[in-house]
């Protein structure tokens, strides 16, 4: 019998080396894997790259501190990770992080994003996209430390830039349900780069509110196949404030 | 100079008006997000880049799920004919014109449709910024009404002649919509067509870096 279910989440995080890549999903505070990051933490590494989608750090404020003061990231790429606020943002430590150099920022637009990850899950090199011409990210990526040129092509008469797979070595994910074979549901917006990170990754860690046995999720209406995910963990269901403010 | 003109609600309510009923729409931070207050009742469907159609209004109380929010970060309600989907293909339907009307806030606007929004270079990060998704709204727009005060705080114009800031896209503003007026781009240039009243359109040029075009049908602000 197929059964990816971990004891637990320190268990599930034991084997990712310091300089991984991992996709961490969510949307502000929405469907974050806020377990599986707390055991990274608890479990000591160094120079992770977070491939984010959309500010799920600052989704969580406590996590984010936890992960600065630790020192476990080297690098974090997103499309929204500093808080809307200047002067809330002044005394973050994360932003503290990225004004001295510790801690590298990497943007881009959150479509793009999201095919960056899509073309991993695709098995795709690369993607042409209309977003951002005429703005810097057509240019080069933007980045605080090593701005890369980018390349651009016209088809049909209209300009695209190119932009490249974006493939973590690690995706850990937040699911409201998943069955003991990997099979993940989603809750509401919840979903959000979830079901995309869960299928570019290499590995791929599901945290999951509610374990059921296979044939519980109807099967039309399973989001993320069990083949993109090696290993689960249940976890508790977290209440949390519904802010970045 | 500065002229108080319209608060932000009514902004937010004359932008309400470019919206027509069986529109999709999505509404950026800032502003725009007040739409949503004047369209209750209406056959209008708000898209969140979250991954959800047919949004519904902010919910309180028992109403609240963490699990449901706006790409504002606001607890929001569903309704009968909600859709949820993953991020890639929301921005998929943004990217490729499905959005009828994109209504977004602005640092500064000129009059060749290019507007800045993303990154104020006072925070002094640099480079970069929060792109969020406004660059993929941009590109996809079919109708893209940007909704800002007139000036900034300290009372210079945000309608200017080159933007200072980073782009965040180039000629793709259809109208804006300030406390000041209501503005059209052409390949002109900027058309003030809707005036705050009392005030005469010298004092609306005083506060706007490009030289605007009149509209010979001027008339007051319709709210």
């Amino acid at each position: 019998m197929i059964d990816k279910v971990w004891k637990s989440a320190e268990e599930a995080v034991a084997d990712v080396p310091d300089g991984a890549t991992i996709a961490i999903p969510g949307f502000f505070v929405a469907g974050v894997p806020r377990t599986l990051l707390r055991a990274l933490v608890a479990k000591g590494v160094k120079d992770i790259t977070m491939a984010c989608g959309c500010g799920p750090l600052i989704g969580d404020p406590e996590l984010l501190d936890l992960l600065v003061k630790n020192k476990v990231m080297r690098k974090v790429i997103d499309s929204y990770s500093l808080y809307r606020s200047a002067s809330k943002g002044a005394q973050d430590p994360f932003e503290q992080a990225v004004r001295s150099g510790e801690i590298e920022l990497e943007v881009y637009p959150m479509g793009t994003l999201a095919e960056k990850y899509r073309a991993a899950a695709a098995g795709i090199a690369a993607v042409y996209t209309p977003t951002g011409i005429g703005s810097v990210v057509q240019e080069t990526t933007v980045d605080s430390k090593n701005p890369v040129k980018k390349e651009s092509r016209v088809f049909d008469g209209k300009e695209y830039v190119m932009e490249l797979a974006l493939k973590p070595d690690f995706a850990f994910v937040h699911a409201g349900t998943g069955d003991r074979e990997g099979n993940l549901q989603y809750r509401r917006t919840a979903r959000n780069f979830n079901s995309v990170m869960a299928a570019a990754a290499k590995i791929t860690i599901a945290e999951v509110e509610n374990l059921v046995e296979p044939g519980d999720i109807v099967p039309e209406f399973v989001h993320t196949p069990g083949v993109y995910v090696q290993r689960m963990v249940v976890v508790p269901r977290v209440t949390y404030a519904i802010t970045i403010d | 100079m500065k002229f108080e003109g319209l608060p932000r609600e009514m902004i937010a309510l004359r932008a309400s008006k470019e919206l027509k009923d069986g529109d999709y729409v999505n509404l950026g931070i800032g502003i725009p997000t007040l739409i949503s207050n004047w369209i209750e009742g209406r056959d209008i469907i708000l898209q969140s880049e979250i991954g959800m159609t047919k949004t519904g209004p902010l919910a309180f109380g028992d109403n609240v799920d963490q699990d449901l929010i706006n790409a504002s970060c606001q607890a929001v309600e569903g309704l009968p004919g909600t859709a949820y989907f993953d991020i890639v293909e929301s921005f998929g339907m943004i990217r490729s014109g499905y959005m009828d009307v994109i209504s977004m806030g602005a640092l500064q606007v000129n009059d060749k449709g290019d507007y800045a929004g993303w990154n104020n270079p006072a925070r002094g990060l640099g480079n970069v910024g929060n792109i969020g998704g406004s660059m993929d709204l941009c590109a996809g727009a079919n109708k893209l009404v940007i909704c800002m005060e007139h000036t900034t705080r300290d009372g210079q114009p945000k309608i200017v002649k080159e933007l200072s800031y980073p782009a965040t896209a180039k000629g793709k503003v259809n109208m804006v919509v300030t406390n000041l007026g209501v503005f059209e781009i052409t390949p002109q240039g900027m058309v003030l067509k809707e005036i705050y009243p009392g005030l005469t359109p010298e004092d609306v040029q005083s506060v706007t870096g490009p030289k605007l075009i009149i509209a010979p049908d001027l008339k007051e602000i319709e709210l």
